[in-house]
């Protein structure tokens, strides 16, 4: 018989409560997932954004992975937002969405690369 | 294979059989001769066959290299740091060192300070010790290039974001910067303030004046879909049009294109790196992957010449393994 002594008690409940934790924190993620986040990904693909134009939400999170070999930077070209760093490979940069209006960005690297976010209430 | 010259139609004291042999490694570069204002470049492997005679025979030689891209790792060519030292050891064997290099920009991929010490750390097994720089995108990524110009402009008068010329045996050298302040939609750019500095810096030049241009992204349409061009090129050609030799150098596409106008000749440098795509052959201008055993044949696989008095080009199509 297993006689549960002070410290295992505290053992136990801590591993209830690390449990409860992870649960909670996957649910959270879940919930993440449900909102509207997830969709407002950018992907960078042979020179491009893809989608080229999305529209977002106020207060949204979006986020832009390059997936290229070939460094690539997010500007705004009023620079209504801040810039990213140059991305390198599987490198992400989220902002989080502002006042609505629509607001143009391109790659500093290779201009030709432009893309645009429309930003609704 | 035979060093033996089979056919020498040129009188070079070289053939095909025997320029395909020497051009199987994967760094490369091209080697410059100015005389009496005329412009011909020749692959390094082909002087290091030719022996003295080239160089003996001209008043001015210098070596581009371009595109090294210390850094990368993917697998275009996971090693670009010993396809750098391969060219560089293609350099040292020429039989007469050339007087100085240019690098057309790209030295590292990402602008990190490591990638520009790896950079600087390799070079120094080069026995040429002049080089000229210009930056590429890749080299001013995140700071505008105050890093590059802090390392590599310390032999030169830098104006702006660091242009500048100077002169060797009677030529004019420009270096020009086309990878900063670019606009959304647009290709390469040179800029205003730069464009007047270039008008300036020729007015009181004669027209004889050989006169060699060097920039990082191409100074013609090579591509503009693929924003291989620089958009106020037009110009800066239109301040060095009244010039009887002017000869473009570019790098930034990592394959030889030559275009010849009148009495322009523009040219694009292969890389030391890895190769890109041909204009609209893919998706997109990325590094090109080809399996690794191909990698020098492929690098090697095209090279053009230019010869002293010939306006037609040379240029070796071939699968050297």
């Amino acid at each position: 018989m297993i006689t549960l002594t002070h410290k295992n008690k505290m053992a136990a409940l801590l591993c209830g409560m690390s449990l409860l934790n992870l649960s909670l924190f996957a649910l959270g993620g879940e919930m993440k997932n449900a909102d509207s986040t997830k969709q407002n990904r950018i992907e960078i693909k042979d020179f491009a954004f893809n989608p080229q134009s999305i529209t977002v939400k106020s207060g949204d999170k979006v986020t832009w992975i390059n997936r290229d070999e070939e460094p690539h930077t997010v500007v705004s070209v009023e620079k209504q937002f801040k810039k990213s760093s140059a991305l390198d490979t599987d490198q992400e940069f989220t902002i989080t969405a502002g006042a609505p209006g629509t607001y143009s960005y391109f790659c500093s690297v290779h201009p030709k690369m432009t893309g645009t976010i429309v930003v609704v209430k | 294979m035979s060093d033996y010259i089979s056919h020498d139609h040129e009188h070079d004291g070289i053939d095909r059989r025997g320029f395909l042999h020497c051009m199987a490694w994967a760094g490369t570069g091209l080697l410059w001769t100015v005389s009496g204002g005329v412009l011909a470049s020749r692959t390094l492997a082909q002087i290091a066959k030719a022996g003295d005679s080239l160089p003996a025979a001209t008043d001015l030689s210098f070596l581009q290299i371009s595109d090294s891209h210390i850094g990368f790792s993917k697998d275009a060519n996971k090693d670009v740091t010993e396809t750098f030292k391969i060219a560089l050891d293609r350099i040292n064997a020429m039989p007469t060192p050339p007087a100085f290099l240019i690098h057309t920009g790209d030295l590292t991929q990402l602008s990190k300070p490591e990638e520009f010490d790896t950079f600087d750390e390799v070079l120094k097994s080069c026995r040429t010790k002049d080089v000229f720089y210009v930056p590429g995108e890749h080299d001013v990524l995140n700071d505008g290039g105050k890093l590059y110009r802090e390392r590599y402009l310390k032999s030169v008068e830098g104006k702006g974001s660091g242009w500048y010329s100077f002169n060797k045996n009677g030529v004019h050298f420009i270096a020009l910067v086309n990878v900063l302040d670019l606009q959304a939609g647009g290709l390469g750019q040179l800029g205003d303030e730069q464009l007047e500095w270039l008008e300036g810096d020729v007015k009181d030049l004669g027209a004889d004046t050989p006169i060699v241009v060097f920039a990082h992204i191409p100074l013609w349409a090579v591509y503009p879909q693929w924003g291989w061009g620089t958009s106020d090129s037009e110009r800066a050609l239109g301040y060095l049009k009244r010039f009887g030799s002017l000869t473009v150098l570019n790098g930034h596409i990592h394959q030889v294109l030559q275009k010849v106008e009148g009495n322009v000749t523009f040219h694009t440098a292969m890389s030391t790196a890895f190769p890109q795509p041909a204009p609209g052959t893919a998706p997109s201008p990325g590094p090109m992957k080809v399996p690794a055993e191909k990698l020098r044949s492929l690098l090697g696989l095209t090279s053009v010449q230019y010869k002293q008095g010939k306006t037609a080009l040379a240029v070796v199509d071939s699968n050297l393994s």
